[in-house]
């Protein structure tokens, strides 16, 4: 075993697939939906090539973003089962490689929206970066069991970007499809939190069932529900979209709040037992994809 | 680097040999890119 100590093992071999694995592929797909849909949602048609290009700095942005959070949260990943076969924690690569990657990709990914898009999306994707890494990775996330309240935000940035890149602008409706993932995050997140036993505790960080209870937590749901109703429904009445959105996302809103309400009234503290919450947690997926699907539909029908 | 084994010795030049081909097609990737973009601002 004399050579292990010789092996430079983390930055030679790590594969393409460990840098590939560092961005959060599956978190991609969200934040590139978000963004294409803000992007096809605004008023004003951009070129398809350089649609493509924006949609591709805000996945290149957000993936830095996710480098740069297992770069510096590699101790805490070890320490939990579900990541603790990521790159890093694993073995594969070097904390070095990790930061390198996540530094180069975020830069490439701003420069490039700036000098091939417009200067105003690529200020509000170096914001979104920077926010998920330094406000919500480094300050709150193991200070506060609000800490996943922040780390919406960071998702919420993506269809804001898509409309920015589209009109050089920021206008009402993306404030308001912001604020919407924003308020929507608590009550998806949470909803998984009450019924999986996640090692958050065990690692150190204070996610709120685990600090607060599942009744505070419930009501917790309740309480972002209701403003991410408004928020979702707020469009419609607002004037700044049509009829097809409108039902669609007061149908899909009162289905959510029903569900809601029904975890909110739970009681059960058996997390096998716990079907509201699953429910709850599996809807609130296809809400969001449905809710952004229909601000499309709504601007293209 | 007289330390690795033969064994050690051919993952290592697996993993940069598709390292390299990954890194090429990007970079093939991004010249078509850029000189999309640049025809796009043309427009």
């Amino acid at each position: 075993m004399a050579s292990k100590a010789y092996l430079p093992a983390t930055t030679v071999t790590a594969d393409w697939r460990d840098f590939l694995a560092l961005t959060k592929p599956r978190v991609l797909t969200l934040v590139v939906f978000t963004g294409l849909c803000g992007l096809l949602a605004a008023p004003v048609a951009i070129n398809p090539v350089l649609g493509f290009t924006a949609v591709l700095c805000i996945a290149l942005g957000a993936g830095a973003a996710g480098a740069l959070n297992q770069w510096y949260e590699a101790d805490l990943d070890a320490m939990m089962r579900r990541t603790a076969d990521r790159p890093l924690p694993a073995g594969r690569m070097d904390r070095q490689s990790a930061l390198h990657f996540g530094v180069g990709l975020g830069a490439f990914s701003v420069i490039l929206m700036g000098l091939a898009v417009n200067v105003l999306a690529a200020a509000i994707l170096t914001v979104s970066i920077l926010f998920y890494v330094v406000v919500y990775t480094v300050w709150l996330k193991r200070r506060t069991p609000q800490n996943i309240v922040i780390g919406g935000a960071a998702g919420a940035f993506p269809a804001l970007i898509g409309w920015a890149a589209a009109t050089g602008r920021v206008e009402t409706l993306p404030v308001l499809l912001f604020a919407l993932v924003f308020l929507w995050t608590p009550p998806h997140f949470w909803a998984l939190a009450l019924y999986i036993n996640t090692d958050y505790a065990r690692a150190g960080v204070p996610m709120l069932p685990a600090v607060a209870g599942n009744r505070v937590t419930r009501g917790q749901i309740m309480l972002y529900t209701v403003p991410m109703v408004i928020a979702a429904i707020a469009p419609w009445p607002m004037g700044l979209t049509g009829a097809i959105y409108g039902v669609g996302a007061t149908a899909l809103s009162l289905i959510f709040a029903l569900l809601a309400l029904r975890v909110g009234l739970s009681r059960e503290d058996d997390q096998a037992k716990m079907k509201p919450e699953r429910q709850l947690f599996a809807f609130s997926i296809l809400y969001l994809f449905g809710v952004f699907g229909l601000v499309v539909a709504d601007k293209v029908l | 680097m007289n330390d690795f084994t033969p064994e050690q010795l051919a993952e290592i030049r697996r993993k940069q040999k598709s390292r390299a081909l990954v890194m090429a097609l990007l970079l093939g990737a991004l010249v078509m890119l850029f000189y999309a973009i640049s025809i796009a601002k043309m427009l």
